[in-house]
């Protein structure tokens, strides 16, 4: 049997949830056996790829980079999983949220606040430029699965991706939500 | 005493006559979710969880003030329930910055354990993201406004088992808030005893001790228990 096309982003988070992710240990061998891993922050492919069956997306949408890499999760991905809280709510990565437009933040962060003596990061091409608003990844693209926590227990990964790893065998059933 | 059979989701239940809906389905073992409502001081019907349908009536009734009638009939969980309740939890969700990760009742939070209890694994609104004030001006205690769901428990506890009424709301609507004396920092507030009651019966971490970090709080109940049996059978049970 072919292995599905397994992927893995890391857009505006901690890590942590691809930490969690790896502290299924042996597991992860069981797992690939049934899923090629095909894009992750733990590989080093740098195009995301096409035909993609199942993409974890950890963290949230803050810059302008996640913005277009999470499009094109969501253009070449069949099943697309909000993972952890910072992908599902916004959570900790959201938290500038009410302290207004990304303008106002960096000012504050480089300008007033004790410690750094500015000046504002600007590194067109290099340092992606934040958005004003962070947003939970189904703000921006329809996402097929959702897996909380902060991060998930590696056991709730696993049943998740078990779940998951059987819905897209199934090409022409539902996927799971 | 006088009492009133009824039914509720199929099963025949008795009751007494001035029992609630709320009250009668949990004697008889049906569960039906609730926020606001907290044992030992008034029920005011206004979270809307413990929504039922009558029989009969288009209306949906809030069970915690529903009075039991003879003949009634009780539906606890229905679709149309199932979508309203997910719906007022998600809306909870997206009014205040609740960020659970890093709150002091995360895992111990009545809040979570509902949208647990009713289903969410995301919130479908676009979160609002207010900009909401945290107020540790009180030696003891704090005021997170980013995780409170205005249950209004606080208020109640703090008027009807302390009889201090430092806690009221003001504002309308989205700009809701609980605040202490005359919208005063809680430090400043001359009329709070400082007993903690609040604390004890709030759902989130929206009132905490200070001192407490992230996922260490534990809701202790018993002093409220403890009140309320005084006053009402006259005995100090420790």
């Amino acid at each position: 049997m072919d292995r599905l096309r397994f992927a893995s982003v890391w857009l505006g988070g901690c890590s942590g949830c691809h930490m969690s992710f790896l502290d299924l240990d042996e597991w992860l061998i069981d797992l690939a056996e049934q899923v090629e891993l095909v894009y992750s922050p733990v590989a080093d492919i740098k195009e995301f790829p096409k035909n993609v069956d199942i993409c974890l997306v950890e963290g949230a949408v803050a810059n302008e980079d996640h913005l277009e890499l999470i499009k094109q999760v969501r253009e070449n991905s069949r099943i697309v999983v909000s993972f952890g809280d910072c992908a599902v709510t916004g959570n900790v990565t959201a938290m500038r949220n009410p302290l207004g437009s990304s303008k106002s933040i960096l000012q504050y962060v480089y300008l007033e606040t004790p410690g750094i003596q500015g000046p504002l990061p600007c590194e067109p091409g290099i340092v992606p430029v934040l958005l004003d608003r962070v947003s939970p990844v189904h703000e921006i693209v329809h996402v097929d699965a959702y897996l909380f926590g902060c991060p998930p227990y590696p056991s709730v990964i696993r049943e998740k991706l078990t779940e998951l790893v059987a819905a897209a065998r199934n090409e022409s059933a539902p996927v799971a939500n | 005493m006088a009492v009133k059979t009824l039914t509720i989701d199929g099963t025949l239940v008795t009751a007494q006559a001035e029992s609630t809906v709320f009250d009668a389905a949990h004697e008889a073992g049906i569960f039906i979710p609730s926020l606001c409502r907290l044992e030992g001081v008034t029920t005011t019907g206004s979270c809307r969880l413990c929504l039922v349908e009558i029989e009969g009536s288009n209306r949906l009734m809030p069970s915690c003030i529903l009075k039991v009638d003879e003949g009634m009939q009780v539906r606890t969980d229905t679709p149309r329930l199932r979508e309203y309740r997910k719906m007022i939890v998600e809306l909870l969700f997206a009014e205040r910055n609740h960020t659970c990760a890093v709150c002091v009742a995360n895992h111990n939070c009545e809040l979570q354990d509902l949208a647990k209890s009713v289903g969410i694994d995301h919130v479908r609104y676009e979160y609002t993201f207010p900009k909401a004030e945290v107020d540790i001006t009180h030696e003891r205690f704090g005021v997170d406004h980013n995780r409170c769901v205005l249950c209004t428990r606080c208020v109640r506890v703090c008027d009807e088992v302390e009889g201090a009424h430092t806690w009221d709301i003001s504002g309308r609507g989205t700009n809701s808030r609980v605040i202490t004396d005359m919208n005063q920092p809680w430090g400043d507030a001359q009329s709070c005893t400082s007993c903690g009651k609040c604390v004890q019966a709030c759902p989130t971490g929206a009132l905490f001790k200070q001192g407490s970090t992230v996922a260490e709080m534990q809701k202790d109940r018993t002093q409220l228990e403890f009140i309320v049996t005084a006053r009402e059978k006259k005995q100090w049970i420790g």
